[in-house]
């Protein structure tokens, strides 16, 4: 289910995150494992920079011909049997989507895990039709049971505990004894694969998404650990991709090159337990396989984005490291950021699809710390882009009038150094008086955003600039 | 004196044999909330060698770079490339600050080629304070004593756009009586920001709660790091936790300059 968004209440989901200890318990788990992984995978790779800047180009080079890559792409397809649909946007996504499940007469679709699912509301457009979807990744499944949405792009129920997956289990899976031990992790997973097991087999139609589309053979291709994706893409009679255009690369060769640098910043593996290729329906011959292949390539607002300042966030391969290395995602998780994608390249990319209107918020809620941009695979200047909105936010007038007039009235005066230094200097004097007993303020009328949460230094008194001046220092 | 050539490829070329003019750009907060960090950086750079000056300054134009306001941000950083026009160097006691003049600067004046030109001939001969006395003027080491132990947070903006790691502890090491532990993630952002610390002060707190933390955990009973804004936000988030951990600006360790009270402490404390 697509979230109706709630990014203009960040602040409000934030205030919540923070205060919800078992959110805060799994957040903690995140800071650490992720990160750990990848370092070490990284250091397995000595030639890991170079593949950075190999996959950054690959990227670079797709999207400037984007239009040619895409074309090829269709024809591949149509070569093999299958079929390109084109969609301007989410409705007309999940239109094709469901017109195909009716068209095959389907009861029941499986799905392989999917964001561009997720950013459609492809779930409830499909049961909406009377079919019922089965998410069929283990945090999907879950979450799906939860009636939430993922609140991070590679894990999406990192936010649970593995005692709320039991009780899930057992609130759904009704047949399921009440005196079955689902205390371990394994124990849930073979709980879950049983259920899946006859889903799959059930399933008329398999939905996945696309990690890489191929141009140059007309493949898609699904980058997994389960095996939950080649289930849902071999086993029932219609297989249909759902994927954005900028998941094109031109060539076998530039996917092996990104499949290098995805994983080991993904999840710190070399590569995924299953990297599967599909090209088309089941050929003659084929042992398995779908009889109807369909690939149905969304926009969505991305073409506006190329040629302009936020391109480069098309590099994007999706694989966490952005949110895994976030100190403002380890606070808050996924769901404070209130749309489809969460961490920095959601804080970049969520702006350019639903409008800075509503995701203003998020671009702002940084430090810029740049912690994203050194762990992007891809190169992507995520700070700055992030500063890119605040710009756009600043010209349309949409930032708060209270930070504007804010930084209006700091600006008249840090652009008159002597107004500037006679002002400070007063300042400095009082605020250093006030605060000498102390040396800090436990609360301040103009930083309660700051003295709510920590002490405020007090100044030492007289400026810098004035007791240089007094000392004969030359200017 | 000759000043270092312009327009070249490279940063100038260090001249140690000859007393370079250094223009101090004190950094706003230190200007107004910390004068002793920059006495601290005054005696560094003498000791280093150079002649300070102290052009008349307000602040480097982050604050509206970040907040999306470009006009503002060109009118301030126009104001300070001239005011430090006669200066060979330009050296802040922040990566932040200096990350900003040194790497932002020049594409303000995307389309304007000759204030380009201009803004990455002052981009190049700008530094930040302790990477600039190892790196340009080949300081191995200090004159100073301290008696005691710290830990040093490495700030986002120096250490992520300036790579400034090795040096402030290499100077650090050449304090007599000093010994450095360690933090875990030290390089992890402390939640300031800049406004995000006021606009987001809850979030911000609560990265600042996890560095603290870390800085406990280390049983350093002093907290360095190079930019007063991350200094600020931890020193006050440890009182508000009522943690007796001494925060200080590495300069004023290096400089021997320890007489004032630290960081968020009175005089009687």
């Amino acid at each position: 289910m697509v979230a109706h968004p709630t990014t203009t209440h960040f602040k409000d989901n934030a205030h919540r995150a923070m205060l919800d200890a078992q959110l805060q318990k799994a957040l903690a788990n995140t800071r650490t494992g992720f990160i750990e992984k990848r370092v070490l995978a990284v250091s397995k790779l000595p030639e890991f920079d170079a593949l950075r800047d190999s996959a950054r180009d690959i990227k670079d080079h797709t999207l400037a011909h984007l239009d040619l890559y895409l074309e090829a792409f269709e024809t591949k397809v149509t070569e093999a049997g299958g079929h390109v649909h084109w969609a301007r946007d989410a409705e007309e996504a999940r239109r094709i989507i469901v017109d195909l499940c009716k068209q095959y007469d389907a009861d029941s679709v499986t799905k392989g895990k999917s964001m561009i699912s997720e950013e459609i509301g492809l779930n409830s457009a499909i049961e909406a039709a009377g079919i019922k979807a089965v998410e069929t990744d283990l945090g999907e499944y879950i979450i799906q049971l939860r009636h939430e949405t993922p609140s991070h792009i590679i894990a999406p129920a990192i936010h649970l505990n593995k005692e709320q997956v039991e009780q899930d289990f057992r609130r759904v899976h009704t047949e399921l004894p009440k005196d079955r031990d689902l205390s371990q992790p394994t124990q849930l997973l073979t709980e879950a694969r049983a259920i899946l097991r006859e889903k799959f087999l059930a399933a008329d139609v398999g939905i996945t998404g696309a990690n890489f589309l191929v141009a140059e053979t007309g493949t898609s291709i699904i980058v997994t650990n389960e095996g939950n994706g080649d289930l849902t893409q071999t086993l029932p009679d219609t297989h249909i991709v759902i994927a954005s255009i900028e998941k094109i690369v031109p060539t076998l060769e530039d996917v092996s090159q990104l499949l290098r640098v995805l994983a080991p910043s993904a999840t710190g593996q070399d590569m995924s337990v299953y990297t599967t290729f599909s090209t088309g329906p089941r050929r003659a011959g084929d042992p398995d396989g779908p009889t109807n292949y369909h690939v149905v390539l969304l926009d969505n607002g991305r073409s506006n984005m190329l040629g302009g300042e936020f391109e480069e966030m098309l590099r994007c391969i999706r694989c966490g490291a952005c949110m895994n290395h976030c100190p403002v995602y380890h606070s808050v998780g996924g769901h404070a950021y209130g749309w489809v994608y969460p961490g920095p390249m959601g804080s970049v990319l969520t702006p350019s699809l639903i409008g800075v209107e509503k995701g203003g918020n998020l671009p702002n809620a940084s430090t810029f710390c740049g912690r994203c941009e050194e762990a992007c695979p891809v190169r992507i200047p995520l700070p700055k882009m992030m500063r890119h909105w605040r710009e756009r936010e600043f010209e349309r007038h949409l930032s708060p009038s209270v930070a504007r007039y804010g930084l209006s009235a700091w600006a008249f005066f840090a652009k008159r150094p002597k107004l500037y230094q006679f002002a400070t200097g007063v300042a400095m004097r009082l605020l250093g008086w006030a605060g000498s007993s102390r040396g800090r303020f436990a609360s301040l009328p103009m930083a309660s955003g700051w003295t709510k949460f920590r002490d405020m230094p007090a100044p030492q008194g007289r400026t810098f600039q004035s007791q240089w001046r007094d000392r004969g220092g030359a200017r | 004196m000759s000043g270092p050539k312009r327009g070249q490829k490279d940063r100038p070329v260090p001249d140690t044999q000859t007393r370079p003019r250094v223009g101090l750009f004190a950094t706003c907060l230190v200007d107004l909330f910390r004068p002793s960090v920059g006495f601290a950086a005054a005696k560094l750079l003498t000791d280093a060698g150079c002649d300070v000056v102290v052009p008349p300054q307000t602040c480097c134009g982050q604050p509206a770079f970040n907040s999306g306001d470009r006009r503002t941000t060109r009118d301030i950083a126009l104001q300070v490339i001239d005011a430090f026009e006669h200066c060979d160097y330009v050296v802040a006691p922040s990566g932040s600050c200096a990350g900003m003049m040194a790497k932002n600067y020049p594409e303000l004046f995307a389309g304007e080629p000759d204030m380009a030109r201009k803004a990455l001939a002052f981009a190049r001969k700008t530094f930040e304070l302790v990477s600039f006395l190892t790196d340009v003027r080949k300081a191995t080491g200090v004159e100073a004593r301290f008696d005691g132990t710290c830990t040093y947070h490495d700030s986002c903006s120096g250490l992520r756009e300036l790579g400034i790691k090795a040096q402030p502890r290499k100077l650090l090491s050449s304090v007599q009586g000093l010994d450095l532990v360690e933090m875990k993630d030290s390089d992890v952002c402390c939640g300031f920001g800049g406004t995000f610390a006021v606009k987001y002060g809850e979030i911000s707190a609560s990265i600042a709660a996890r560095k603290t933390e870390n800085v406990t955990a280390s049983g350093a009973p002093m907290l360095l790091a190079g930019d007063l804004g991350c200094l600020m936000n931890m020193a006050g988030k440890l009182s508000r936790e009522g943690k007796d951990i001494e925060v200080r600006h590495v300069a004023e360790v290096l400089a021997g300059m320890t007489e004032d009270p630290p960081i968020g402490r009175a005089h009687d404390e």
